[in-house]
């Protein structure tokens, strides 16, 4: 961490968005997380990310749990309201607020403790409503703040920092949020800022729960030798399923990729995700062949990355509750008290 | 053989077998003497299984407005040879007893009238569906005690068909059920019943409805936007009334939308969470459950407490601790709700006494969150909640408008130089909030449960954390200017002791008081109907020198808050607990207070009455 206050004047020649903000419009107050975590260059990615789309911060509203991830939202966009749940539990958090109004865009910041143990049922159900969120996972294995237990997510046989052996399965969330529906599944490396990105777009701009579990290593507790969620050992087995570019609506298309690898996926808003699978294998629409292709990499020892899974057909939860086109946080009073009148034939039908 | 000989003033019980559809039809029994012009208390005693156990369903009826449940049953309708035993004992002397003589017996008591109706004999006759069969032998011996006690037939035959509204064919059936009843009442049992209902107009600008279904009212009238629930006995049926009153009130008429959000969430944890979220977005949110949905939300509770975020919570209280008797009545959360979760927490709580109170208060609530932004507890029971209570009409004033409490508008925003979402400007405790969304460039800040300045900045400094939480208790401490003030029985005291009391208990009150009058033992009393305590409840008790405080929970849980709160002596209260998970009756509470008075009188100590 460090201790130095961020200057406030921005350099004049700073490149400019579509709003006319820089990319340090975007940032956050100064992180406290350890020199070096991966915490950190995901803030920086979805900095990056939302300058690209030129969304206005306000219209954002950032949620998160208890942990070292869910401190990191403070630490990006300034501007957007945000929400420091209670451990576990934002994804209740975040499914009220975007029920109050749903036409803000939801970032969801956890992390394995948050996500994979106490918070599990609450992930679960989230992705199983099709809640619209952009919902990261900074994927540790580590329980950071309470001094490096071993989380959910931390491989079978790999090594803590004092040597001791995990004895238990992970819980791997791309394979579970792919059987419970959520509209799009992708999995990345903090490390991989080109990968990230583009993903992080893709997920804000589609409708529907978006997971991206990041693999996002705890420096102080779990980048040893024995750890299988270190830069190095991520370095070494993560295996690419694609490489993605989102193209925003009216844009040409204009990615070359090799003939036969290209796919094209349209998103709610007419904008465009175009997929170059990068294994033959893959085909991230189907259900089944993702989940299988998971299986099999988890098997080899293999992480992998990219886009994992979408359906673009997914309704999210506010349109499969029929909820009104006006926010419900902005219906007017005389839209929702009935009056003296309507409560007069109520009382007849009680008599 | 003596007969109990009564007009509009009586206690009668069905006795039945669980999942055989005679709640329907009870119900309207006691609809049929409502709408005879009597007010009515039906009181719906349930196991918690779906088909099989005994269930009873006791109506009272009285002219004078005692709606309290009463003991000793004055005419038995023994359908279920289960419980056969326990229902015959249960009869007054001089009552009556109609059972089903498909099947003859003995009851082996000479004091009471036996009215043999073959109710299964009559219905294999004339219906050949078993399952019809079943059914309609409720349907005749409402028949047969329409003829019996001289409610007009006519009324039940209109309630069949308003109950059939939509089913037309079902119609004619139930009425040849009700028939079959009633003819062979008028052939076979004249004279056989001195209980008589004499048509009135008691009723008139009356409803007869249950808290559950006005608190789900009143939400749509507060102008609440979300429900999230999760099911629990006895708090469902409030979330399904608010369901029920949004599909008539509120869906767009043009689009077939929805102006509101129904969820039923995964656990109590996630019902509570969403609704603190969606009033964190400015929409209003509520969640309603019962004791045990209340133990699981308590942290949350604690940050919507500490966050200062806007929430209410509906807890329909049964019977307790742990899973305890979920279909039983007790007002046993009251401390569990005081004082919902860990570190220091207090939180506003408002007692609705009936089903009108609950439309009100639930409305209202709304409001006082909004104002207080704090989580608002409406503390109601399974007695107001699912039983149906005579009570006055709902009312509603046009010119009422919805108090959003301090929130700052974009214009707000911008003529203001700082801001700051916990500071005091005011010198209430309350302070000014905005809602994500409003303004691209002002007024974002983080929520958080854990300590912060008057800026929501994070921050370690004990100070500053005591400066907050000071002023938290400020806001709490002011928060009785906005509640629901208590109800006096009396214009003036006129009685060294007073009584105290809250909730459902209402019904037994009057009652109770009447007869301790009339026992020569005439008290003041108060009804305590919204937490923290304003200075009518402290003057009260200041003005009297013993109080009785009457709770229907074993721990005096009202005895404690008023102690823990106020600079009050605990010796000088006299608590009269009833938890048996039954209504507390009138006699119980003037029995309680004459034995203690009489006591007194001959300078005995006074012990707590249980």
């Amino acid at each position: 961490m460090t201790y130095i206050v961020k200057p406030v004047n921005h350099h004049p020649n700073l490149e400019k968005n579509k709003l006319g903000l820089t990319r340090r419009d975007y940032e956050g107050t100064i992180s406290t997380l350890c020199a070096g975590c991966g915490h950190d260059s995901i803030s920086a990615a979805v900095i990056e990310a939302c300058y690209d789309l030129s969304i206005s911060s306000d219209q954002i509203a950032k949620l998160s749990g208890i942990g070292c991830s869910s401190k990191s939202p403070s630490y990006f966009l300034n501007q957007a309201h945000g929400f420091n749940s209670v451990h576990g539990r934002m994804p209740s958090v975040a499914t009220g607020a975007n029920l109050g109004n749903k036409d803000l865009l939801y970032l969801g910041v956890s992390g394995d403790g948050d996500t994979a143990a106490i918070g599990i049922g609450q992930f679960m159900h989230a992705a199983r409503r099709q809640l619209n969120i952009t919902y990261i996972v900074e994927n540790n294995g580590t329980y950071g703040l309470t001094k490096g237990q071993f989380s959910a997510t931390n491989d079978q046989g790999s090594k803590s920092k004092y040597g001791e052996e995990n004895v238990f399965a992970p819980i791997d969330l791309p394979t579970m949020a792919i059987q419970l529906g959520a509209g799009f599944v992708g999995r990345s490396f903090s490390g991989d800022k080109q990968q990230l990105v583009p993903l992080l777009k893709a997920a804000m701009k589609f409708e529907g729960f978006s997971l991206i579990d990041i693999i996002s290593p705890c420096v102080t507790f779990n980048n040893h030798l024995g750890s299988t969620k270190s830069f190095d050992h991520i370095r070494e087995h993560n295996e690419s399923v694609s490489s993605l570019d989102f193209v925003p609506i009216g844009k040409e298309i204009k990615t070359t990729y090799k003939e036969g690898t290209k796919v094209d996926v349209p998103l709610h808003d007419g904008a465009m995700l175009t997929l170059e699978k990068l294994s033959k294998k893959y085909n991230p629409l189907d259900k089944g062949q993702a989940i299988q292709s998971l299986n099999e990499a988890e098997k080899n020892g293999k992480v992998l990355t990219g886009l994992l899974f979408i359906n673009p057909e997914v309704k999210d939860h506010a349109e499969i509750l029929n909820i009104s086109d006006t926010p419900l946080n902005q219906l007017a009073e005389k839209e929702l008290c009935p009056g003296a009148k309507k409560l007069a034939k109520i009382n007849a039908s009680l008599n | 053989m003596n007969k109990i000989s009564s007009i509009n003033e009586f206690v009668i019980k069905f006795a039945n077998v669980n999942g055989s559809g005679s709640a329907s039809a009870n119900q309207m029994f006691a609809k049929g003497i409502f709408r005879s012009g009597i007010p009515v208390s039906p009181k719906n005693i349930f196991p918690s299984n779906i088909q099989g156990l005994p269930t009873w369903f006791e109506i009272r009826a009285s002219e004078k407005g005692y709606l309290g449940r009463k003991a000793g049953i004055d005419f038995m309708v023994a359908m279920n040879p289960q419980s056969y035993t326990q229902d015959v004992a249960e009869i007054n002397p001089g009552g009556y007893l109609l059972y089903d003589s498909s099947w003859k017996r003995d009851f082996k008591r000479e004091d009471i009238n036996i009215i043999e109706v073959p109710l299964t004999t009559l219905c294999v006759d004339e219906f050949n569906n078993p399952k019809t069969r079943l059914l309609f032998k409720n349907l005749v011996y409402i028949g047969a005690l329409s003829y019996l006690m001289n409610i007009n037939k006519d009324i039940f035959i209109k309630l069949i068909e308003e109950q059939f509204k939509g089913k037309e064919k079902l119609i004619a059936p139930n009425v040849q059920a009700l028939e079959i009843g009633f003819k062979y009442a008028k052939k076979h049992l004249v004279d056989a019943c001195k209980i008589k209902v004499n048509q009135a107009n008691l009723t008139d600008g009356m409803i007869l409805t249950n808290g559950n279904n006005a608190g789900g009212l009143g939400c749509v009238y507060g102008g609440a936007t979300v429900c999230t629930w999760y099911p629990i006995t006895p708090s469902t049926s409030l979330a399904e009334s608010y369901k029920k009153y949004c599909d008539q009130l509120r869906v767009d008429e043009n689009t077939g939308k929805n102006k509101f959000a129904f969820v039923q969430a995964e656990d109590e944890l996630a019902s509570i969470g969403m609704a603190i979220g969606a009033n964190w977005n400015g929409a209003r949110a509520f969640t309603a459950t019962s004791g045990p949905g209340i133990s699981l939300m308590t942290e949350f509770i604690g940050l919507a407490y500490f966050a200062e975020i806007p929430v209410v919570i509906f807890n329909i209280q049964r019977g307790g601790p742990s899973t305890g008797m979920p279909t039983r009545t007790q007002q046993s959360d009251i401390l569990s709700c005081a004082y919902a979760s860990h570190g220091d927490t207090k939180h506003v709580i408002l007692i609705p006494s009936d089903p009108k109170e609950c439309f009100e208060f639930s409305a209202d609530s709304f409001d006082i969150s909004d104002r207080l932004q704090t989580p608002i507890f409406v503390l109601s029971d399974l007695d107001i909640g699912m039983n149906d209570w005579t009570c006055p009409e709902f009312e509603w004033d046009d010119n009422r408008k919805f108090d959003r409490g301090k929130v700052l508008s974009k214009d707000d925003l911008d003529s203001m130089e700082s801001w700051g979402r916990y500071l005091d400007v005011d010198g209430d405790g309350i302070p000014f909030r905005t809602l994500p969304g409003t303004h691209p460039e002002k007024g974002a800040y983080f929520t958080r449960g854990s300590s912060h300045d008057e800026y929501a900045r994070y921050i370690e400094d004990g100070e500053v954390n005591a400066r907050n939480l000071s002023r938290i208790l400020k806001k709490f401490e002011g928060a009785y200017k906005f509640l629901p003030k208590p109800i006096f029985k009396q214009e003036t005291n006129a009685s060294s002791n007073g009584l105290i009391y809250f909730g459902s208990t209402e019904a037994a009150m009057q009652e109770s008081l009447d007869q301790l009058s009339v026992s020569g033992f005439p008290i003041d009393a108060m009804r305590i109907r919204s937490f923290p305590f304003g200075p009518e409840v402290w003057n009260f008790i200041d003005q009297h020198e013993t109080i009785f405080l009457v709770e229907q929970n074993r721990d005096a849980q009202m005895k404690t808050l008023i102690v823990s709160e106020g600079n009050v002596n605990p010796e000088k209260f006299i608590s009269i607990l009833c938890f048996d998970g039954s209504p507390i009756t009138a006699n119980f509470i003037s029995e309680s207070i004459s034995d203690v008075l009489l006591n007194k009188n001959t300078s005995q100590p006074a012990e707590e009455i249980k």
